[in-house]
């Protein structure tokens, strides 16, 4: 029997290794692609929560959470290629239309 | 220790390919490492007895998603030359490491750290995995499914508005 808390700091690894992607990867598709680890993370701590409290909710809503990550990554990768047209580029520090 | 050799493997290698996305330098790289993080993360369902979710992550993730990323990245010819890293990477780091400081904080300090009790299972007769989650999504979770079935809609048609170009009417 593995304990929850195995479960809770492999998910917590997890997600700060994808906010290191998020933070410092210049390209834009992968730092979509960090994203996803990042769900993913959340994911695997409400399976393992679920499991324990033997209470199938925690299922139902990562369901829910792939449902939200399938509308991002279309809605995102429509966003890039937009993006890509205009600039010509995947970097992120060549994204400045923002900036005052 | 020979109970805890699937977690292991598993959850080692999901740690391992989430690395590995955040470190290629090539973004078609980092989608196939982001693969086998999927996989690896349905192993791990089928270990917590969520084994319909194992399916549905294969299925959407795996089979959809990535697919969806692979195309993108194909069609962008995104090449690997040139720094990896953007411009603000110190204030990051710091900024992660003190967001990895907070998050290994709360684990140690919560109260299922190390270990909590296990739970009986109740006395009821549970019904298979998918069954149960059929039931509950259809009955006490209804309001929230039509909620997300508007939300892949409103994605359906943004993404096509976003991709198509400035072009109003596409020739075609």
């Amino acid at each position: 029997m593995v304990p929850l808390s195995w479960y809770v700091t492999l998910s917590a690894l997890m997600f700060v290794t994808g906010l290191v992607g998020v933070l410092i990867r210049r390209n834009i598709v992968v730092v979509l692609l960090c994203i996803e680890i990042m769900l993913n993370a959340v994911n695997i701590n409400f399976v393992a929560f679920s499991d324990y409290l033997h209470l199938i909710d925690g299922q139902i809503f990562v369901f829910f959470v792939i449902t939200v990550a399938a509308a991002e990554v279309a809605i995102g990768l429509g966003i890039i290629i937009s993006l890509f047209r205009l600039k010509e580029s995947v970097n992120m520090d060549d994204y400045n239309l923002l900036k005052l | 220790m020979i109970q805890q050799l699937p977690f292991i493997y598993f959850g080692g290698m999901a740690l391992v390919c989430a690395i590995l996305v955040v470190v290629s330098r090539i973004a078609i790289y980092s989608a196939m490492a982001l693969l086998g993080m999927f996989v690896h993360v349905a192993g791990l369902f089928i270990l917590l007895d969520a084994p319909f979710l194992a399916g549905v992550q294969l299925l959407v993730y795996a089979g959809a998603i990535l697919v969806l990323y692979l195309f993108v990245v194909m069609l962008l010819n995104v090449h690997g030359r040139g720094p990896i890293l953007q411009r603000q990477t110190p204030w990051a780091i710091i900024l992660t490491l003190l967001a990895a400081g907070e998050m290994g904080y709360l684990v140690l300090k919560s109260h299922f750290y190390p270990k909590l009790p296990a739970i009986p299972h109740p006395s009821v007769p549970t019904l298979g995995n998918t069954e149960t989650i059929g039931m509950v999504l259809y009955t006490q979770y209804l309001f929230p499914f039509e909620v997300a079935s508007v939300v892949l809609l409103i994605a359906l048609v943004g993404a096509i508005v976003m991709a198509r170009g400035r072009g109003g009417v596409s020739q075609g």
